[in-house]
């Protein structure tokens, strides 16, 4: 090609491919946003769900125009700049093409701002959502209002959950390997082998493991906290929607990692509240046996397999209380 | 050892050549005892016993692993003895211990052919090849593992393995594929061309250069031991209270990053320590090749943040063996000083494979569309800039941990700007590729797919960043397959087109670019085919190193693992074509076969002992392609007054 046509056909490329780019993207969100972002996991059962499945197609939606955008160039190129004869690149080479400042300020900018943007918005999202379900640790700081006072009332054995109220209903989840149980410190301290919950109902989740690390990942609630040995790990949602949830471990927790799975189950609050009286009832018994209900729990002196006793503590850094007549003869 | 007479003689008259080592000219045929690969299995394997004996004969009556009765002192000390007795059988040892008993430097021998590839070799060229070797012996091992994960994985409740089995192949694919990629490429491609690149005689400590290779091949043992001491089952990440509870294996694992970490120091050292005080007169840094640039910011990330990935592993190590309670809550420790420590160098070490990736694309590209290199100044900035940030991000995996909530949105935006750097790299490869003259050879083509591939990797980077959504992605498939599209998709393609690439100047040899297309294609094609349903599996719950799963994943899963048997196939057509285009049926390489303008490619083949006869003085950065009136790259010194110029300039002296 002779170097004027080259001049003449210059600008067409860099206006094609952005026209390419352009109605490509607008497409590719369009059919993400309308066809698969309504399905996207983890669904809508719970506030966190809901907000999590939107924060992750608007995320989606960005990120299409950046990978359309990269690939597409490099595909136009091939086609249209490959060559399987040696030669010259016309119609720019040499000092030319090494460098354009505007272009590469652009770059810089347009990068920058996308970022920002970005963090900003996953920021507001995490505050709005008081933590987005995630673990924050013994002390979370996005938190719903009164959540202080119905962990306090847990803890004293004095807090109250009535349907229709907007009590806060404090669970404690426990990861050992390889199971989960599930304290309810607001009906006598009882443990369950599964998670029922009321339906639009602020659920705060205490998690902590008696052996290893593990991850208490309740996946269509969209809870993931991991449960660290003495660490309470608090996590909040609002159920919104009933039906049944898978929780899993998410975190490598020793050979049954993989099983560590149960199946949990939002119910309507009146249901709720004659599973959980009756299994209060009938695990007095068993519930007298356990360790007093506390935020973690320490394996006594003959370890593991001796049982364990109330740590009294909320941060794993602070001295061990002495237990007294509280802790079982060992 | 007529060759080895006249290159002392040539070392005599040349004046500007002050040999890397005392050279001495007596050829000495070498014994069935001279220090090699033989002796060095030997004395490990006598270092072994001696180190279990004497362990079991200081602690017997103390120490024990937990329902094993082994004693993991013994355990340890064994591992111990094992690694410095295969240095010492080697001949690292010999330079040190002359200088500890005051003794001069021991007289270097020059071995010729083959065998100098089995020996403690101070030339970086033999190490390089030496580098290939053991990065493939760790690729490949590695592989075979993750085959044997997909082979478990093809159905949620018919086993091929038992839980245990299988999880300790997880944990030992990932470790020994982690401890592979932190030297992928810097081990083989940057000790081998980045003297060459900048003009130097020689890397500024040849033997640390050595005992890098050698003490990396040493952590192979190490960790390969882990199995017959009975696995480990904490993943590569060897979370604490579960590190602590494990047995025997752990301290394999444990101390086989150490030993690890210590080669990665080592290399990290030289390399920084060549680039900066090794570069030839005129060798500006505005002029440094863009993969010297990747080299030396890997460099920065080796030499920070290996220490402390050795230190959490010494005191993990004296958790296992003396009881202290660095990571056991119950005794004053933290578990969360394990994940603390453990990230902070973990994140670095993931650019610590990214890097030179980027290096190696910067500097091919321009070489197959014949243009300059667009924005070097951005690249250099770029690998800079991720090398910076990237200590800033570490938390970013713990935030569901419960460690320091309030610091997310700060680490979300570190991890988030880290793209900004990253996005340089596009930017550079977008704007050489922009009106340029392609030619697909196979390095362009495994370059490209690194475009391909590590935008995948980046743009689910930016998901995981998001604290929400990182609530839905952490822990399952979708981040591990975020991490293998980095790391595989990466930089395993990147030191594919470094080899491609690079083997023609390495060995003399082309590589046959027929079975080299059908290498990249099966690769390529069957690694997105491999890992791209992993994104769909991890968004539908599928935590990671799981050994069931749920029934509704089964085809996603069979059809990932149907992929990665054909992908581990890919790599058996490359190792068909190293075999044919190396040994079989080598086919001459021309001395410069992709017309590359890169100062590595100016040497003659073989590259003499020494790269270059006399200092070259470099004249303009190496990516002046398809400029007619442009500066030639360098002056050779092939005529008197240059010559005279680059031996007022001492060869082996700091240029800056």
């Amino acid at each position: 090609m002779t170097s004027e046509s080259a001049t003449k056909a210059a600008p067409r490329h860099l206006r094609r491919v952005t026209l390419i780019w352009f109605v490509s993207s607008v497409v590719a969100d369009l059919l993400f946003w309308f066809l698969a972002g309504p399905h996207m996991p983890p669904g809508r059962m719970t506030s966190t769900a809901a907000s999590n499945q939107s924060d992750f197609n608007i995320l989606m939606v960005v990120a299409l125009p950046v990978l359309l955008g990269v690939w597409e160039f490099i595909l136009y190129a091939l086609i249209t700049w490959r060559s399987k004869r040696p030669g010259v690149p016309e119609p720019i080479g040499g000092p030319a093409a090494a460098g354009n400042q505007k272009v590469e300020v652009s770059w810089v900018a347009i990068t920058a701002t996308l970022v920002i943007l970005l963090v900003a918005f996953g920021t507001v999202e995490l505050i709005v959502n008081e933590g987005a379900g995630a673990g924050e640790g013994p002390n979370p700081i996005w938190q719903p209002a009164g959540v202080n006072q119905a962990e306090a009332n847990a803890l004293a054995g004095t807090g109250t959950w009535a349907p229709g109220g907007n009590d806060i209903l404090v669970v404690q989840v426990i990861g050992q390997q390889w199971e989960w149980t599930y304290r309810y410190p607001t009906f006598g301290g009882f443990e369950s082998q599964q998670l029922i919950l009321p339906n639009n109902t602020t659920i705060a989740f205490n998690v902590t493991s008696l052996d290893v690390i593990h991850s208490f990942w309740a996946y269509q609630l969209e809870v993931k906290a991991d449960a660290n040995p003495q660490v309470n790990d608090v996590a909040f949602t609002k159920t919104r929607q009933l039906g049944n949830f898978v929780v899993r471990c998410s975190e490598l927790c020793g050979i049954w990692h993989a099983d560590m799975y149960d199946y949990g189950k939002v119910v309507s609050p009146a249901a709720f509240l004659h599973w959980v009286t009756t299994s209060e009832a009938k695990n007095a018994a068993n519930t007298a046996d356990l360790p007093a209900f506390a935020w973690t729990y320490v394996p006594d002196a003959n370890g593991a397999a001796g049982g364990y006793y109330p740590d009294g503590n909320v941060t794993p850094y602070s001295r061990v209380e002495v237990y007294g007549s509280t802790q079982p003869g060992s | 050892m007529e060759n080895i007479e006249d290159l002392s003689t040539e070392v005599v008259t040349n004046s500007d050549a002050p040999p890397a080592v005392t050279l001495q000219a007596k050829p000495k045929r070498p014994g069935w005892f001279s220090q090699h690969l033989g002796t060095a299995i030997l004395f490990g394997f006598l270092g072994y016993i001696l180190g279990h004996w004497f362990g079991n004969y200081i602690s017997s009556d103390y120490s024990y692993v937990v329902s094993s009765g082994q004693n993991s002192i013994a355990d340890l000390l064994a591992l111990v003895g094992m690694v410095i007795g295969w240095l010492g059988g080697i001949g690292a040892l010999n330079y040190p211990f002359a200088k500890i008993l005051g003794r001069g430097a021991p007289a270097e021998v020059e071995y010729e052919g083959l065998s100098k590839y089995f020996r403690y070799n101070l030339d970086h060229k033999v190490v390089g090849l030496q580098y290939v070797v053991g990065v493939l012996l760790f690729l490949f091992t590695g592989g075979l593992l993750a085959m044997a994960i997909r082979t478990e994985l093809l159905n949620p409740t018919t086993h091929a393995f038992s839980a245990d089995t299988y999880i300790k192949i997880v944990s030992e694919h990932g470790t020994i594929m982690m401890m592979m990629a932190t030297s992928i490429i810097i081990g083989p491609l940057a000790n081998y061309f980045v003297p060459l690149m900048i003009g130097a005689r020689r890397m500024a400590f040849p033997r640390i250069e050595a005992f890098s290779f050698w003490i990396f091949t040493a952590g192979f043992l190490v960790i390969v031991a882990a199995l017959p001491y009975g696995g480990f089952p904490t993943g590569w990440t060897g979370y604490a209270p579960l590190q602590t509870q494990a047995g025997p294996g752990m301290i394999a694992y444990l101390f086989g990053f150490c030993v690890v970490g210590l080669g990665m120091m080592a290399a990290g050292f030289n390399i920084a320590a060549t680039v900066i005080n090794y570069r030839a007169p005129g060798m500006t840094w505005g002029r440094l090749p863009v993969f010297v640039w990747g080299a030396l910011s890997t460099t920065a990330l080796l030499m920070l943040a290996t220490p402390v990935l050795f230190a959490a592993c010494v005191f993990g190590l004296l958790d296992e063996t003396v009881q202290t309670a660095f990571f056991v809550n119950e005794h004053g420790g933290s578990s969360f000083m394990w994940e603390n420590l453990f990230w902070f160098f973990g994140h670095p070490e993931v650019y610590i494979m990214a890097l030179p990736g980027f290096g190696i694309v910067g500097e091919i590209i321009p070489v197959f569309t014949r243009k300059p290199l667009f924005a070097y100044r951005i690249a250099a900035a770029g690998m800079m800039g991720v090398a910076l940030l990237s200590f800033f991000v570490w938390q970013h995996h713990l935030f569901e941990s419960g460690i320091n909530p309030d610091m997310r949105p700060l680490f979300s935006l570190t991890t988030e700007m880290v793209s900004i750097p990253t996005g340089f790299i596009f930017l550079v490869g977008m704007g050489t590729l922009y009106k340029s003259k392609i030619r697909l050879e196979v390095p362009m083509m495994f370059c490209l797919a690194v475009y391909f591939n590590f935008l995948i990797g980046g743009v689910t980077g930016v998901f995981l960043a998001d604290v929400p959504v990182n609530v839905t992605v952490h822990g399952g498939y979708f981040v591990l397959s975020h991490f293998h599209y980095t790391i595989m998709g990466g930089i395993v393609f990147a030191f594919m087109a470094g080899l491609y690439y690079w083997l023609p100047k390495m060995t003399g040899k082309m590589m046959n670019k027929k079975l080299g297309l059908w290498h990249f294609w099966t690769m390529f094609v069957f690694f997105n085919l491999t890992f791209f349903p992993m994104f769909i599996i991890g968004l539908l719950g599928q935590p990671r190193r799981t050994f069931t799963y749920a029934k509704n994943l089964q085809f996603l899963n069979e059809f990932s693992s149907v992929s990665a048997f054909l992908l581990g196939l890919s790599f058996f057509i490359f190792l068909a074509n190293l075999m044919w285009s190396m040994f079989i049926s080598p086919e001459r390489a021309p001395a410069n076969p992709w017309d590359s303008l890169g100062l590595e490619w100016q040497t003659a083949y073989p590259i003499p002992h020494y790269n270059f006869e006399r200092i070259p003085v470099i004249m303009s950065d190496p990516y002046h392609y398809s400029e007619p009136g442009a500066p030639s790259l360098a002056d050779f010194g092939d005529h008197d007054g240059v010559h005279s110029m680059s031996s007022s300039t001492s060869g082996d002296s700091p240029t800056t």
